[in-house]
């Protein structure tokens, strides 16, 4: 489980990956995830290098009864330092996330992710992840 | 959706070749593999060498092998090759009125489903096909 220590490093990879800096919101997400007053069916992973260094992280809760959809696994952040990919580091945090979800209950996992972000959706089908029942919708507001 | 003759052809073929990377095939192993016309596939196989997902062995016992790189090669970088699978409706562009509105609605809702059947081509790597292959076959045996 992430640590306080960990969301610095966090904020980087994130920054370095996405071109933002969102210092606030992952330190919300923290708290939210895995800080003090975490709730067991929320999860904040990290994976670290031998040097403690961040190599990755992921996060993910369980959501029920969304339109009627039973508890469901979600998978809602996954990264990995660029220099550490195509090592399995992602399929590893994955898997816990899964396994640790599986121990709850839960027999489904979902996420969503953008439509031509082809590194996680070929990551997600890689993992056997495939389009649901679900179709997601949005619309703009003005 | 439906793919024309020559992507369909195309997938056919790269996915046989990266099924067995560094094996070289002839067009006639492939034709026969599939049930498909040699000549048709033979210029799709000169397509797929000038994009360079296969390349061309010469010699004895010549014949094609896969170039590409299984774990990011995306169905839709096959396909597209051949087609850009966008919808068209064909409609003068004067229209005014009723006619209007219910062609900009109907392109509206084409290009929600282009861009989710193009997306979805995209997401899946010659690597996961082949695997849900297997994981298939092996469900129903």
């Amino acid at each position: 489980m992430a640590e306080a220590a960990d969301i610095d490093a966090v904020v980087a990879l994130d920054a370095e990956i996405t071109g933002t800096e969102k210092a606030d919101y992952w330190t919300d997400v923290f708290e939210h995830f895995a800080g003090a007053n975490q709730r067991l069916k929320r999860y904040f992973l990290v994976a670290k290098t031998g040097d403690d260094q961040l190599a990755g992280f992921i996060v993910g809760e369980i959501r029920a009864w969304e339109f009627g959809s039973p508890p469901c696994g979600w998978v809602l952040a996954l990264s990995v330092t660029p220099d550490l990919r195509e090592q399995g580091i992602g399929t590893l945090l994955f898997e816990a996330l899964c396994t640790a979800m599986k121990k709850d209950g839960v027999t489904t996992i979902r996420t969503m992710v953008l439509g031509n972000d082809k590194v996680n959706l070929s990551f997600f089908r890689g993992e056997g992840l495939a389009a649901g029942p679900y179709i997601e919708l949005e619309r703009r507001l003005e | 959706m439906k793919l024309q003759k020559a992507s369909r052809y195309a997938l056919y073929a790269v996915l046989h070749l990266a099924s067995e990377p560094g094996k070289q095939f002839s067009t006639a192993d492939i034709a026969e593999s599939y049930g498909i016309s040699i000549h048709h596939l033979a210029k799709v196989l000169r397509t797929l060498v000038r994009s360079g997902l296969i390349e061309s062995v010469r010699g004895v016992g010549g014949g094609y092998r896969f170039a590409g790189n299984l774990r990011r090669t995306t169905l839709w970088a096959v396909i597209h090759e051949f087609e850009s699978l966008e919808s068209e409706i064909d409609t003068p562009d004067d229209l005014t009125g009723n006619a209007a509105i219910v062609i900009r609605g109907l392109d509206s809702v084409m290009g929600e489903i282009d861009g989710l059947n193009r997306a979805t081509l995209d997401s899946i790597t010659l690597k996961t096909l082949l695997r849900y292959g297997v994981e298939n076959l092996e469900r129903e045996s």
